[in-house]
């Protein structure tokens, strides 16, 4: 999960990194009444997880109450690369001396944690790629104060920030974040730093340990299927697309996409509207959950099932499917199933003397998605 | 031949009591596994019955392999106590751990790695989150169906597992060396470039199918691995070319950031070092036929 950076924020300043004062506010009212409090001049800023805010004007430097109003009227609700601002952070404008780009992140392909640090920070990252130190973490050895004053060196940042860099490795790990990016880290004219900015990614494999991270969720931003579908524990992503795709283990799903989106190049660009994984049980009730997001779905116009039975057999999966559409009732949309794999003839043969008005079957993966590409552009 | 496990495999199950450990187990037996026991903490001494085999259960990796001689372990614990007990493999030192558990948090792999290069890399670790490791016909570590498929030529290397099965399912009268999914976590243990260079040394394997996904960075630098290093024919998938941007799909390592990760970039790394790349698994099946 990424958070806000707000959220960041207050993540870090739960571990010691300082980051000054700051409200997050949902409308311009507010916005005065928080820079009030603030004090003037404070900066309006976008809360919205994407990068390149200040290049889309989401974020603005007001020195009057009129600025403020002015800015947040502006900034609320704006529309940064699909990301619609619904909250804007306010802060106390920062006296700036020196600005740095810290973070410590997962290094995927050398399987360790890594340090990047640069002397030139404010501006986006692959802006100053030559800048950038790179340094290394070992996952058991982590960050003391030694190890902070080493990465400072090698980026050039005042050895001023080692405290700093200590506590957020502390945030890093104690937090189980598999991005921490801090740009600008700031120093001011007396050499005290600060965090003027935050960006956090969470492992949601670690919320067993974390329960509090469930705050973090932003409820009114989630898509309403993703929502529903998280709420029944389905692993469900919503796309921009019309043919409904459910299927077992995320690496067929994400196939399915595929071929469901080059067979609809040919059907007037239909694409896949979904990515669903109902995972090796591929029980009735799951299958039931599975059909029933989908076919709520608007812009579903057909649905592909794609199961490839392996430790599943697919006469449970063809049970399940029955079980469920009798389940729904009726069904006003075409439903494609392809079983293949282990115990497909009798999985098959189910489906076939169930004799589901909605259900069409095809064999092959290619076909099927052929068939509800060309179904879901109506042809 | 065959890489990483074959008929003189001797198993052991680290969580082979509960109830996923136990269904596996049956089925690692019919397969013809040599499974030689299990561990649980605090059930040692005890034996069970699977698949009419009375199985003893240990206490500790050590002791199941003081006592069966046993050199790989397949892990089907929960992702709460998954660190610890790819720790004791490690620690006892047991040549290969099959980690199936999905949903363990990435902190505890980087640091389960860390400990197993810093004890000088003796246990090899295969997933976490993934399928395990089948040599059709001589052993299966994991959950792969053996069933689906027969022995032979093909080595299969990949990051799903049901993109696994349905490509052993296509070319299940060719057969295969082994298959190995290597797991979709954004840390895993064994890599496609591991995998690769084993099956370019296994006499067995003559033709080598590698699936990826979205993702990190392995595609393509196992590309520059095909490049310098493999002679043997390779003929490649990619699943999530309409994935969007910043979303994880399922696996927790399938996610493009930015433009970094994309099905587009490792297609196009692999077609760079002469790998032919299917637009569909059958396709690539297809691909796979006519390279042999």
């Amino acid at each position: 999960m990424d958070l806000y950076e707000y959220q960041a924020k207050e993540l870090f300043s739960k571990h010691g990194v300082p980051v000054g004062p700051q409200r997050v506010v949902t409308n311009p009212t507010d916005a005065v009444a928080a820079a009030r409090i603030l004090g003037l001049p404070v900066v309006i800023k976008a809360q919205v997880k994407t990068g390149g805010r200040g290049k889309a004007g989401g974020v603005k430097l007001a020195r009057t109450t009129d600025d403020v109003t002015a800015h947040a009227e502006a900034i609320l609700g704006l529309d940064i690369k699909g990301h619609i601002v619904r909250k804007v952070l306010v802060t106390p404008a920062s006296e700036i001396a020196g600005e740095y780009y810290f973070s410590f992140l997962l290094d995927r392909a050398n399987r360790t944690f890594l340090a990047l640090a640069s002397a030139a920070g404010g501006v986006e990252i692959e802006d100053n790629a030559d800048t950038l130190a790179r340094v290394p973490i070992d996952p058991i050895e982590g960050v003391d104060l030694a190890k902070a004053r080493q990465i400072a060196a090698e980026a050039g940042i005042p050895e001023a920030a080692a405290p700093t860099i200590v506590r957020l490795w502390k945030a890093f790990v104690a937090e189980e974040a598999t991005l921490v990016e801090v740009n600008p880290l700031v120093s001011d004219s007396a050499g005290e730093i600060m965090a003027l900015d935050g960006k956090v990614t969470l492992d949601d494999n670690a919320d067993f340990r974390h329960p509090g991270h469930a705050d973090f969720v932003d409820t009114a931003a989630e898509d309403p299927l993703e929502a529903r579908a998280k709420s029944k524990g389905l692993n469900y992503v919503k796309l921009d697309g019309q043919v409904g795709v459910i299927g077992n283990g995320a690496g067929l799903v994400m196939s399915t996409l595929d071929v469901v989106a080059y067979a609809g190049e040919a059907h007037g660009g239909v694409k896949p509207a979904n990515f669903l994984d109902i995972g090796g049980g591929a029980s009735a009730e799951v299958m039931a959950n599975g059909l029933e997001i989908i076919l709520s779905d608007p812009d579903v116009r057909s649905v592909l099932v794609n199961v490839f039975g392996g430790i599943t057999a697919c006469d449970a999966v063809a049970n399940g499917i029955v079980q469920a559409l009798r389940f729904l009732g009726k069904v006003d949309k075409p439903i494609v199933v392809r079983l293949d794999g282990n115990n497909a003839e009798e999985g098959r043969r189910i489906l076939e003397e169930a004799a589901l008005p909605a259900v069409v079957q095809i064999e092959t993966m290619d076909a099927a998605a052929e068939h509800a590409a060309k179904l879901a552009a109506g042809v | 031949m065959a890489i990483f496990i074959d008929e003189n495999s001797k198993v052991i199950v680290q969580g082979m009591t509960g109830a996923e450990g136990r269904k596996h187990t049956a089925r690692m037996l019919a397969a013809g596994t040599n499974i030689v026991g299990g561990v649980t903490p605090g059930k040692g001494g005890q034996s069970v019955e699977i698949g009419q085999k009375e199985l003893p259960v240990f206490d500790s990796v050590g002791k199941a392999m003081a006592d069966t001689g046993a050199d790989t372990s397949v892990i089907f614990v929960p992702p709460r106590f998954a660190k610890a007990a790819v720790v004791e493999a490690i620690d006892a030192e047991i040549g290969l751990a099959v980690v199936i558990t999905e949903g363990i948090p990435v902190h505890d792999s980087a640091w389960f790695w860390a400990h197993a290069v810093a004890k000088g890399n003796k246990t090899r670790i295969i997933g976490p989150n993934c399928p395990g490791i089948i040599s059709p016909g001589k052993s299966n570590a994991g959950i792969i169906p053996a069933d689906i498929t027969t022995a032979g030529r093909i080595g299969l290397v990949s990051k799903s597992g049901t993109l696994t099965y349905q490509l052993m399912y296509e070319l299940r009268d060719i057969g295969f060396s082994t298959a190995i999914g290597i797991g979709g976590d954004p840390v895993v243990g064994t890599t496609h470039i591991d995998a690769l260079a084993a099956f370019q040394e296994d006499p067995e394997t003559e033709l080598i199918v590698m699936i990826g996904e979205i993702g990190g960075d392995a595609e393509e630098r196992a590309a520059a691995f095909i490049q310098q290093n493999v002679t043997k024919p390779v003929v490649g998938y990619v699943a999530g070319f309409t994935a969007p941007e910043g979303k994880t799909m399922g696996h927790a390592g399938a996610i493009v950031s930015g433009s970094a990760g994309t099905a587009a970039a490792k297609k196009e790394a692999l077609e760079a070092a002469g790998v032919q790349v299917g637009k569909t698994p059958s396709e690539t099946a297809t691909l796979a036929r006519q390279a042999l």
